[in-house]
């Protein structure tokens, strides 16, 4: 048996709490994305910790890349998929953030990009976050939109006779209400 | 000795084709055995994966989660921004503090409220007791799992002191829907500091006889000591979080780099080892425990004596048109609320990310290499919780 005590690590109580007070992170990160993209990125908003980008879904693999390798944003959060009928569009938000780059760990980068809603085909990013693969599915099945590139586009919340159309699209509606 | 034995076999085979007789080989397909653990195993909770088995090896792995979705997310579309509270904590009621917490949080950001202080510190509290009872709760099975029924008994009965007191603040022993949009549902009753502070006290006196009887445990340190190994930067790539995040030896809680609420003005440290083995992903949320009983202590210090403990809304209140993203600790890692509100009473959209979703992607990258026995210390070390992965 080994001694526990010398595996224990505590971080210090003061070296991780970055106070923020203007947006200088969240600007900057935009800044370094619209140099190397010029207009192919769109900023949505950036407030305190959070900061969305909005790319066009035949660019989203190429800034997805750009994120990893050079702002060290090395995982996803989640993917959130939002379906808006009255635009016919479905948005995919994924909800970045970094665990080896301790200044970016407060920051929540959302890359958001949008699909036609009868035609649902997005590039997947799993080459990239390996940490995408089941929030994908997941997405593939609630909302109906195709990963290309995903090895399993396939059931995975859902029961396995489910035979109606994706349950998060709004048309979809619960019985009764 | 295996080259004699190989070439004994190949002469073997050779005098039987002599005969004219067929050989059959083994293949590689014939030695595999498919096995289903779960759902109604015991061992697995409410989730299902699918493994294949070479002799003692496992080769394959197939997580099929979803035997308890029960559409939250749709759910959360139909009904108003209070109304979603008491069916939200539902995917995981012994934590249910916490997963409302960070829901409030995502709303108050949507109704530009901001929660009276007394509040913060009444829901910090709160959080932190139902960190140890779920904490709790998930040792205990980690313990009857690796047939340990001491460390079953020994943290069912001690969390019975935890509920005691939530239930002396909130009303219900597992589902408090005390979170609400505004700040707590009501104010700490009479004789709460002086009672939570003995029960504190106490308990840390418990943490020294777990870890004598279990984590000093021979047995139990064979049985999890280099199991189960997630480099650093496996876990960062798959993006797994909480306490196994934290036994890979990165230094990721929530509540120290985003605070929320109270938690900046609270000295506490965060607790990871660099391991990487099951038994570090055993051990954090313990070390995690002891940490809380601290956050506690200084909270009830803290505290204003008197004050509003919620902001009055209007009721039925609507959000204004944007998005909200807000995420706290759980005893499952991060959980975060993307909220999406369109201005009227009910959310457009509600995608709730939590720890255990993201911590199945690690379980196929830990069974498939590792031993059939090891399974079980793999697996429940994870501190995944199906109903919560499935929402």
């Amino acid at each position: 048996m080994r001694d526990i005590n010398n595996d224990i690590n505590e971080s210090s109580s003061t070296d991780l709490n970055i106070v923020q007070s203007d947006l200088e992170i969240e600007n900057s990160l935009y800044s370094k994305l619209s140099s190397k993209f010029n207009d192919k990125v769109q900023l949505i908003y950036t407030k305190p910790n959070r900061i969305k980008i909005y790319v066009k879904p035949e660019h989203i693999v190429e800034v997805a890349f750009f994120l990893k390798a050079k702002l060290g944003l090395d995982h996803a959060e989640s993917v959130c998929g939002t379906d808006y009928p009255n635009e016919n569009v479905i948005e995919v938000i994924y909800h970045l953030n970094s665990y080896a780059n301790e200044e970016l760990s407060h920051i929540i980068f959302a890359l958001s990009t949008k699909t036609d809603r009868d035609s649902s085909y997005l590039p997947s990013l799993l080459p990239v976050f390996k940490s995408v693969e089941y929030h994908e599915r997941e997405t593939y099945e609630m909302l109906g939109v195709y990963f290309q590139g995903h090895p399993r586009n396939e059931r995975f919340l859902l029961p396995e006779d489910w035979a109606d159309i994706p349950p998060l699209k709004k048309d979809f509606r619960i019985k009764g209400r | 000795m295996t080259n004699n034995y190989n070439e004994s076999l190949e002469s073997k085979l050779k005098e039987t084709t002599k005969l004219g007789l067929d050989v059959v080989k083994e293949s590689t397909e014939d030695r595999l055995m498919t096995l289903s653990v779960g759902p109604q195993h015991p061992g697995s909770g409410h989730f299902r994966f699918t493994i294949k088995v070479d002799g003692d090896y496992i080769v394959y792995c197939d997580p099929d989660p979803g035997y308890v979705h029960r559409g939250e997310e749709k759910m959360c579309e139909y009904r108003n921004y209070i109304q979603n509270i008491p069916h939200l904590e539902r995917p995981v009621i012994h934590d249910s503090t916490n997963i409302t917490y960070s829901y409030s949080l995502a709303v108050e950001e949507l109704l530009g409220i901001e929660v009276p202080r007394r509040g913060q510190f009444i829901r910090a509290i709160a959080s932190e007791l139902n960190r140890l009872v779920y904490t709790l709760y998930w040792l205990a099975i980690y313990g009857i799992f690796l047939g340990h029924s001491t460390m079953f008994m020994w943290p069912a009965g001690d969390r019975e002191l935890f509920i005691d007191l939530l239930a002396a603040l909130t009303g219900a022993r597992v589902t408090h829907a005390f979170n609400i949009p505004g700040g707590v549902r009501n104010d700490i009753p009479e004789g709460f500091k002086n009672k939570c502070l003995e029960y504190v006290n106490y308990f840390e006196k418990r943490l020294k006889a777990y870890e004598d009887i279990f984590y000093n445990n021979p047995l139990f340190r064979q049985r999890t000591e280099n199991v189960g190994i997630l480099l650093k930067e496996d876990a960062i790539n798959l993006g797994v979080t909480g306490s196994v995040l934290r036994a890979s030896g990165v230094a990721h809680d929530v509540r120290k780099v985003e605070p929320y609420d109270v938690y900046n003005e609270i000295d506490f440290k965060v607790q990871y080892m660099k391991t990487c083995d099951s038994f570090a992903r055993a051990y954090v949320p313990f070390l995690d425990m002891r940490e809380s009983c601290n956050i506690i202590r200084q909270l009830l210090d803290k505290m204003p004596e008197s004050g509003e403990v919620r902001l009055k809304l209007q009721s039925n209140p609507k959000g204004r048109i944007g998005e909200a993203y807000k995420r706290v600790e759980s005893g499952r890692g991060a959980l975060s609320y993307y909220i999406v509100s369109d201005g009227s009473s009910k959310p457009y959209r509600v995608k709730i990310s939590v720890g255990s979703f993201r911590n199945i992607l690690a379980l196929p990258h830990l069974l498939v290499g590792s031993r059939l026995g090891d399974m079980p210390s793999i697996y429940w070390a994870l501190n995944y919780w199906p109903v919560e992965a499935d929402r």
